[in-house]
């Protein structure tokens, strides 16, 4: 039993629990010091990552490798960038309670159980903590209409996918013998093309799909984004995909890495119908929560085809645009969370004009993040999308390169809406002054998104690392 | 000196052109005069220098291009032949240019006038001294440039701005035409310097491109060239209408540049010419042929000044034939001569319309030559030496080019002979009745018009009469040496002619009769003119109205232009018309137009998928998971 191996989900465990005794016992509103308590723990969690061995522990329940290492990082960066966000943006909405910090905590947890998972039981652990978590985030702001019903959706539809994801496991229980990665693995080797793994297999992906938002598991996703609370709605879209997409990969291209040619259909038409979705449904909206959520579907579809392409150069792109995607994301969502007028939060894609006049310095920021998700030369999401589209044409997918040109052509369309808007509109008056940590968030993925190309070369070795220790 | 002919013009342009508005009119007008006359004063030391004492050279300048087997290098070439025509064009352009300075004084945008000008005798400049074809082309392509500018020099006037498109355009033709020669001399001989081309040329004799003899093909391309830029019989449609720029702008155009450049590419190729014996057929006919077209046309217009174009247009048709015949250095002795007699004509012609307030209809003159007598003479001198009456300029040249087609003794020396004649009839009477028209009878202009007729400045009267003692001089001065018993001293190599043309010397041998023939029916035609316009003026408008069907033909010109209208402007104005609306309008701009609401279709119906409801995002789940199972299992199974 090689307990030093946990460390790191043991010290954000216990902190855990620190932190909600340690809120509770004082009479005053405690949410800040936890807060910093619970960012502390996440940091300290980083380093143990860093310093992390490689091996299994706890039966086989748990692997951790250069993969997992590069996942945890991003999760926790995703997670400390979403409690950045919210920590000001609660407090003016009057939803400053300390259990925020513990909720986002305990959901990282279950992420970083599930990036380490190496067993169909811990992977469903990790997931449901994750997701609990999640859906008492979404409802967060309990006393909101559109808050609660985010939360109910989510929640409703979350069980389906849980359920579809449970039956997955017992069928390839069923007719593998095992739950173990390693043994799954060796069964399907030995007895490839047994319908009911491969069956068990599909639900397996299904429920995963619901958890990173690919067509056509999709359709929650514009009303929670929507209807919950911003800096929620913020790191949703970080964290959690990142986690949901590394597990994804992680369960295809190891234990089912024989079925590769089955799944691969599967994949094609999930980054397909996904980018289209994304690229189109984005158009006519308004909202511009709703719109990122349209666009995450999109770049769910991207990322996908890195998958979808199962090569070595697929996955490394899959990796670097995950991570490139989590920047631009955070940057995008601070921008969001800083729209206030008056005390008021706004919403709308409106709600932007006049800003390059106004606040010229987040309006910059911005048109670099839109500019960047739109995949403009140089900034980093057009290295992303190079890395990908490069695998696919490699791999001879010209089908999803084509359609995967075309829907960011027409994705273009609604990011240049958005800075055409904060150019050129005419102002409707200055925002509120924005908060010193959203400045930090702003200026750090903006440096990160605007200047990738300058120094790729640490991030690309991570995720050739990663890729070897997953692909063997 | 053989440097500072060149680029003397090229400076002045670029003093006036760039630095006008700073340094004002005056100073800039007269910047460039004074740079045109050192670069004449160059130019005519370095005329005397390589006709006179052989110093023939070639400077180079600088590489130009040099890719794979193509070398091109910028340089003067200074032959006789070069250099007659330097000497001849900065000369003729300082005239011009000084006559300028007087006719344009009222015109708000002088600097940029003389700034194209310039330039303009620039590139003239570098297209008689370039020792490749392709240098020629450049300045052949500046000229046409510098002639777009100055034709469309009033630029406010919608009908310049026709010419100027126009002269362009036609000019693109004859272009188009060139440019194929010189790929095909670079095909054929691997090189488009001069001295490769003519050392090489009795080497390609035999060879032929799609069955055709391949000097006889680039001989002819390159006189469909030089018919664009010299106005000959089908491309000639510009000329008259170049009149709408500046008079001094018609008399450099008509004299000393542009047109002459046609017969200039015509002498210089002739090592090459002489090797093509059809090609020489065809120029022959067509320069004979243009030559009476353009005097049937010039008889009847009523501009004083398209009159004279359409003289230039015929004077060029004898250069052509000349050249046809083999008798180049009769060719470029015309057209020396020319420049000095038709300069004269146009400065004249402009003094004519300054005096009558810018009146250019002969129709509305009349009764003038006493209050204008400088410009009344030198109008006399101009037309005499045009109509080639002896001992002035013309008469020499002209002269010499009749009598080298009848010593030509072939069928198609003997058309142009003929058609010389009869064309030397005509410019002999279309001249006449000009002057008459112009400067006798009875006033026809209104009283307030009439009070106003003066004489014209100084400035304009001095180049006037040093071009009329040109014009009665150059002939007698220079024929002795430029086609007289001393003409392969004087020319040496820069022109050719092949072992079996003695031309040159046959024309000392021809008949009695036939130098005295052009004479006589150009008195005659001038006689004709006198007893018309003169004695009898009621005559002409009976004979209009007569032979009606042949007035309306000559005076519409033939009906060249109504003709190029319907072959090639209005089915191209429909095709274009089509490819705008049809082919841009609806099909280029309809495709983003198209996927363009497609998406915006598509995007409605993705969004109206979100309905809000749960159940409706379950069923859709399911529904999803089916479709994935079913393709996993086909997947599988296959």
């Amino acid at each position: 039993m090689n307990w030093t191996l946990l460390l790191p989900e043991i010290v954000l465990g216990v902190s855990g629990l620190i932190a909600i005794v340690a809120g509770v016992i004082p009479k005053r509103d405690t949410t800040f010091p936890v807060a910093l308590g619970v960012l502390g723990a996440m940091l300290l969690a980083a380093v143990l990552v860093i310093g992390q061995g490689e091996g299994t522990a706890m039966g086989g329940q748990y692997a951790a490798d250069a993969f997992t290492r590069f996942a945890k990082l991003l999760v926790l960066l995703g997670a400390a960038g979403g409690l950045v966000l919210s920590l000001d943006w609660n407090e003016k909405e009057g939803l400053s309670r300390f259990e925020f910090p513990v909720l986002i905590l305990f959901a990282t947890l279950g992420m970083m159980v599930l990036v380490s998972a190496n067993d169909l039981m811990s992977l469903y652990l990790g997931l449901e903590l994750m997701s609990l978590a999640l859906y008492v985030m979404a409802a967060f702001n309990r006393d909101d209409g559109r808050s609660a019903e985010a939360g109910l959706k989510y929640f409703v539809l979350g069980a389906l996918a849980s359920g579809l994801l449970l039956y997955g496991a017992s069928l390839i229980y069923g007719f593998s013998g095992t739950t173990n990665f390693d043994r799954i693995a060796d069964a399907v080797d030995s007895s490839a093309g047994n319908l009911g793994v491969v069956v068990g297999l599909v639900f397996v992906i299904a429920g995963l799909a619901f958890k990173i938002s690919a067509v056509p598991f999709h359709m929650w996703t514009p009303d929670v984004y929507e209807g919950a609370p911003t800096p929620v709605t913020g790191f949703f879209a970080a964290a959690p995909k990142v986690a949901g997409l590394l597990l994804l990969a992680r369960v295809l291209q190891g234990p089912f890495a024989a079925l590769a040619p089955a799944w691969q259909q599967v994949i094609v038409l999930a980054s397909l119908g996904s980018m289209l979705l994304g690229a189109f449904a984005a158009i006519g909206q308004t909202n511009i929560k709703r719109l990122m959520a349209y666009s995450s579907i999109g770049h769910v579809g991207y990322a996908l085809m890195g998958l979808a392409v199962g090569s070595d150069a697929g996955m490394r792109g899959l990796l670097l645009y995950i991570a490139i995607y989590l920047f631009m994301n955070l940057g995008a969502f601070a921008v969001l969370v800083a729209m206030r007028r008056g005390g008021r939060a706004l919403e709308g894609v409106d709600d932007l004009a006049g800003l390059g006049r106004t606040d010229p310095g987040m309006a910059l920021a911005m048109a670099v993040f839109m500019f960047s998700m739109a995949g403009i030369p140089p900034l980093a999401g057009f290295f992303g999308k190079l890395y990908v589209f490069l695998a696919a044409v490699q791999g001879g997918y010209w089908t999803l390169a084509v359609v995967g040109v075309l829907a960011s052509v027409v994705s273009a369309y609604y990011y240049l809406r958005i800075i055409k808007v904060m150019y050129f509109d005419d102002s409707a008056g200055a925002m509120d002054p924005r908060p010193a940590g959203l400045s930090v968030v702003l200026a750090g993925s903006g440096l990160f998104t605007a200047l990738f190309f300058l120094f790729p070369a640490p991030i690309l070795a991570a995720a050739q690392a990663a890729v070897a220790a997953l692909m063997g | 000196m053989f440097v500072g002919a060149i680029f003397f013009p090229l400076l002045g342009a670029c003093i006036a052109g760039f630095f006008g508005r700073l340094i004002g009119d005056r100073a800039a007008q007269w910047a460039t005069v004074v740079c045109m006359a050192l670069a004449a004063a160059c130019g005519v030391a370095a005329f005397f220098q390589v006709g006179f004492a052989e110093a023939d050279r070639t400077l180079e300048i600088g590489t130009w291009i040099d890719v794979g087997g193509l070398q091109v290098v910028w340089a003067l070439r200074y032959d006789t032949l070069s250099a007659v025509m330097v000497g001849m064009v900065t000369f003729i352009s300082t005239l011009i240019h000084l006559y300028s300075v007087g006719y344009m004084s009222h015109d708000p945008t002088r600097p940029r006038f003389f700034a194209y000008l310039s330039l303009f005798t620039f590139m003239m400049l570098m297209l008689v001294t370039a020792n490749d074809l392709l240098q020629l082309f450049f300045g052949w392509e500046g000229v046409g440039l510098c002639s777009y500018l100055l034709i469309g020099y009033y630029y406010e006037r919608e009908s310049a701005n026709r010419a100027a498109m126009k002269a362009f355009i036609v000019n693109r033709v004859g272009d188009f035409f060139f440019m194929l020669g010189m790929a095909l001399t670079f095909w054929t001989f691997g090189s488009i310097n001069f001295d490769d081309i003519f050392l090489s040329v009795p080497e390609a004799v035999g060879k032929t491109i799609g069955g055709m003899p391949v000097l006889e093909v680039i001989g002819v391309l390159l006189f469909l060239g030089a018919c664009g830029k010299s106005a000959q019989l089908g491309l000639h449609t510009w000329l008259p209408d170049a009149m709408e720029g500046p008079t001094p702008v018609s008399a450099l155009i008509h004299a000393a540049t542009m047109v002459t450049a046609g017969v200039f590419l015509m002498a210089r190729m002739s090592p090459l010419m002489e090797y093509a014996p059809v090609a020489l057929a065809i120029v022959t006919i067509v320069g004979a042929s243009t030559a009476v077209f353009a005097a049937t046309i010039g008889c009847v217009q009523n501009d004083i000044k398209r009159i004279i174009a359409y003289s230039t247009c015929s004077q060029l048709g004898y250069m052509f034939f000349a050249v046809g015949v083999g008798a180049y250095q009769g060719a470029v002795f015309h057209l020396f001569t020319h420049a000095f007699f038709k300069a004269l004509l146009f400065l004249g012609a402009g003094s004519v319309i300054h005096a009558m307030s810018d009146e250019q209809d002969i129709r509305k003159m009349g009764g003038i030559w006493n209050k204008i007598p400088v410009t009344y003479a030198v109008m006399w001198i101009g037309s005499l030496a045009l109509a080639g009456v002896p001992l002035f300029a013309g008469f020499y040249s002209k002269d010499f080019v009749l009598e080298a087609a009848f010593a030509a003794h072939t069928g198609v020396g003997l058309y142009a002979f003929v058609a010389g004649l009869i064309a030397a009839f005509l410019t002999a009477f279309y001249s006449w009745r000009l002057l008459i028209l112009v400067f006798h009878g009875a006033p026809r202009a209104d009283a307030h018009t009439m009070e106003h007729v003066h004489e014209s400045p100084a400035v304009m009267l001095i180049p006037l009469l040093v071009l009329a003692a040109g014009a009665i001089f150059a002939g007698a001065v220079f024929a002795p040496y430029f086609v007289g018993h001393g003409f392969e001293e004087f020319w040496r190599d820069s022109i050719f002619n092949g072992p079996d043309n003695d031309i040159m010397h046959a024309v000392h041998e021809v008949p009695g009769w036939v130098p005295l023939a052009p004479t006589v029916l150009g008195v005659l035609g001038i006689v004709l003119a006198g007893l018309l316009y003169l004695v009898f003026p009621a005559v002409p408008g009976r004979l209009a109205t007569q032979f009606q069907g042949i007035y309306l033909f000559l005076l519409n010109k033939w009906y060249f232009d109504e003709l190029y209208d319907h072959i090639f402007i209005q089915p191209f104005r429909r095709l274009s018309v089509f490819l705008w609306k049809t082919g841009d309008a609806k099909i280029i701009d309809g495709m983003p137009n198209g996927v363009a609401e497609i998406a915006v279709d598509v995007a409605r119906g993705a969004v109206r998928l979100q309905s809000g409801r749960v159940a409706n995002y379950a069923f859709a789940m399911i529904i999803g998971l089916v479709v994935f199972i079913s393709v996993y299992l086909f997947g599988a199974l296959r």
